[in-house]
C-alpha cells in the first residue's frame, strides 16, 4: 500500500530538510576518538545506528501511528519523552532544528492540517513520523527513513572530513543495509508502545562529542 | 533466588523538638541486607548533617547470578533526608543453569525530601546476562543525587551482557531516560559513538528544584566527560574511563561543579574521594 516514490522522496539527501548540513556527530568524533580510516567510520556508523538511529526510528514509527490516528496529545507526549532521552542540550537543539526545517518543507509541498497542529519545532523523529503519515506511508517506512538518515549524514560527512574514498565509504554503508533493515523492523514493532516504554538507547560518546563540537570556532558541519 | 528488600524513611521530631529523619521500614531479604550506617565517603548536598538517615546496602551472597530476581524498593518520606550507599561493588555472574538475572530498583522521593544515593560499581563479569532496571519518581519539590558506575568486566576480562535502564520522572513527567545495552550481544557497543575502548561508564544525576531557571551550564571538564544540563532543574555528569579509579575521580570532579549546594566541602572532598575509591578496590579483591 505504501508509495515507493514518496518513501524515496523523503529519504533523499537532497530533500530541503537540512540533513545535508549535519554529520551526525562524525566530525567531532574524528578528532576526539581519532577516527582515521573506513573501518573506523564503519564502526561509528554501526554504533550510531544501533543507538541514536534505533531510538529515533522507534519514535518515528510511534509518531507515524499517532499521526495516522490524528492523536495530537500522543505526539506531544512523544516529544516530551524525547527531551528526556537527549541528555546533551546540543543534541536536543539539533533535533528540534532539523524537525523545524522538515516541518517547513512539508508545509510547502504537502500541506496538511496536522502540520498546523503540531508545534513548529518538533523533534526530528516526530517530523519523520508525521511526514510518513501524511504521504500515506506506514510505520515501518517511518522507521526506515529515520535509520537511513541517521547513517547517510555521517557517510557523506566522512568523505569530506577524512578525505576518504567515496566508494570505500559507501561500501561500508552498503555493508550495513541488512542491519538497518533489522533495526527498522524492531523499531516499527514499537509503533504502539506506550511513550514511556519506548527505547531510550544511550550513546555517551556522541553526547559528549556534540557538546565539544558546539564549542569549535570553525567546523564544516552544523552538528 | 528471589529477594525483595524495602526501605523507607520519614520525618520526625526528636526528643529536643528538632526535625530529624528516621528509618521507618528496614526490611532486608537475603542476600539484600539493609543496615543503618555512619557517614561513609562523600555526601554531596548533605555533608555529615545530623538530621539525616543513613543506610547501607550489603550483599549477603555472590551475584546476582543468572536466574536471580532481586528487587529493592526505597521510599524517602516527605521532608526526610536519606543517604543510601553500599558496602561493596555488585559483581554480575552467570548462573549455574544459565538464564538472565534481574535487579529492579524503584525509588520514590516525596515532597521536600532528599535522597543522596551513592552505590558502588556494577561489574559485568564474563558470561553474565543481567538487566539492571532503575525507576525513580520524584515529587516536584524533591532533591535527588545519584552516582552510577558500570564496569565492563574485571581486570583484563571481557564482559558479559548488561542492559541498564535508568528512568527518572519528576512530578509524573519524564526527566531522564537512558538505556545502555553493553556486552557481546549488543552490536555496536564498542563503537566510537557509544563507549569506544573505555572499560567504564558512569553518570551522576542531580535534581534540585532550587535551580529552577539556573541549572549549571555545559562544562567539558575532562576528556570523555561532560556536565550536561537536562530539560528541567537537573543536570547530568556523563563520564567514560579506562578504569574504576579514573571514572570515580572524574564523576566526583563533576559533582564539585554542581554548585555550592551540592559540592562537598572542598578540604575533605579529595581525601573522601580517595578513601571511597580505595573501598572499591578492596571489594574487587574480595570478589575476584
Amino acid at each position: 500500500m505504501s508509495s515507493t516514490a514518496a518513501l524515496l522522496l523523503l529519504a533523499d539527501g537532497r530533500l530541503p530538510a537540512g540533513g545535508y548540513a549535519h554529520s551526525g556527530g562524525l566530525e567531532p568524533t574524528v578528532r576526539t576518538q581519532g577516527l582515521r580510516d573506513v573501518v573506523d567510520v564503519e564502526r561509528f556508523l554501526e554504533g550510531r545506528a544501533a543507538t541514536a538511529g534505533f531510538m529515533t526510528a522507534a519514535f518515528a514509527a510511534a509518531a507515524c501511528a499517532a499521526a495516522q490516528a490524528r492523536n495530537l496529545a500522543l505526539l506531544d507526549a512523544l516529544d516530551a519523552e524525547l527531551d528526556a532521552r537527549f541528555p546533551s542540550p546540543a543534541t536536543r537543539a539539533v533535533s528540534r532544528a532539523l524537525g523545524r526545517q522538515l516541518r517547513r518543507s512539508l508545509v510547502n509541498f504537502h500541506p496538511d492540517p496536522l502540520l498546523d497542529a503540531v508545534r513548529d519545532n518538533p523533534h526530528q523523529a516526530l517530523g519523520w513520523g508525521v511526514a510518513a503519515a501524511i504521504f500515506g506511508l506506514d510505520v515501518r517506512d517511518a522507521a526506515q527513513i529515520a535509520l537511513h538518515e541517521s547513517v547517510a549524514g555521517p557517510v557523506a560527512a566522512a568523505v569530506k572530513v577524512l578525505s576518504l574514498d567515496l566508494f570505500a565509504v559507501h561500501a561500508a554503508f552498503a555493508g550495513l543495509t541488512d542491519f538497518l533493515d533489522e533495526l527498522a523492523g524492531a523499531a516499527a514493532a514499537h509503533a504502539t508502545t506506550a511513550p514511556a516504554e519506548l527505547p531510550a538507547s544511550g550513546s555517551p560518546l556522541l553526547d559528549i562529542a556534540a557538546e565539544q563540537h558546539r564549542q569549535w570556532e570553525v567546523r564544516l558541519f552544523a552538528s | 533466588m528471589h529477594a525483595r528488600a524495602t526501605l523507607a524513611t520519614e520525618q520526625v521530631l526528636d526528643r529536643h523538638g528538632h526535625v530529624a529523619s528516621r528509618v521507618c521500614v528496614l526490611r532486608s531479604h537475603a542476600p539484600l541486607v539493609l543496615r543503618p550506617t555512619l557517614p561513609k565517603g562523600i555526601e554531596p548536598g548533605v555533608d555529615q548533617a545530623a538530621d539525616v538517615a543513613r543506610v547501607a546496602l550489603a550483599s549477603g551472597a555472590a551475584g546476582p547470578l543468572g536466574g536471580d530476581e532481586f528487587a529493592l524498593d526505597v521510599r524517602v518520606g516527605a521532608g526526610s533526608t536519606l543517604v543510601l550507599n553500599e558496602i561493596s561493588a555488585t559483581l554480575l555472574l552467570p548462573g549455574a543453569r544459565g538464564g538472565c538475572s534481574h535487579m529492579r530498583i524503584t525509588v520514590h522521593v516525596e515532597a521536600d525530601a532528599t535522597l543522596v544515593w551513592m552505590p558502588e560499581p556494577v561489574i559485568a563479569a564474563r558470561g553474565c546476562d543481567h538487566v539492571h532496571d532503575i525507576r525513580v519518581e520524584l515529587a516536584p519539590s524533591a532533591r535527588f543525587l545519584m552516582r552510577d558506575e558500570l564496569l565492563l568486566g574485571r581486570h583484563r576480562e571481557p564482559p558479559g551482557d548488561l542492559l541498564q535502564n535508568l528512568r527518572v520522572r519528576r512530578g509524573g513527567r519524564a526527566l531522564f531516560h537512558q538505556q545502555l545495552r553493553l556486552g557481546p550481544s549488543a552490536r555496536g557497543w564498542r563503537s566510537p559513538a557509544v563507549l569506544g575502548a573505555n572499560k567504564c561508564v558512569g553518570t551522576v544525576l542531580a535534581v534540585d528544584p532550587a535551580w529552577a531557571n539556573d541549572v549549571p551550564g555545559v562544562n567539558l571538564f575532562a576528556r570523555d566527560a561532560a556536565l550536561l544540563p537536562l530539560q528541567g532543574p537537573a543536570a547530568m555528569v556523563s563520564a567514560l574511563a579506562a578504569d574504576s579509579l579514573a571514572l570515580r575521580r572524574t564523576l566526583h570532579r563533576g559533582i564539585a561543579l554542581l554548585g555550592a549546594r551540592w559540592a562537598p566541602a572542598a578540604a575533605s572532598a579529595g581525601a573522601a574521594c580517595d578513601a571511597a575509591v580505595t573501598g572499591v578496590d578492596s571489594s574487587l579483591v574480595t570478589v575476584s
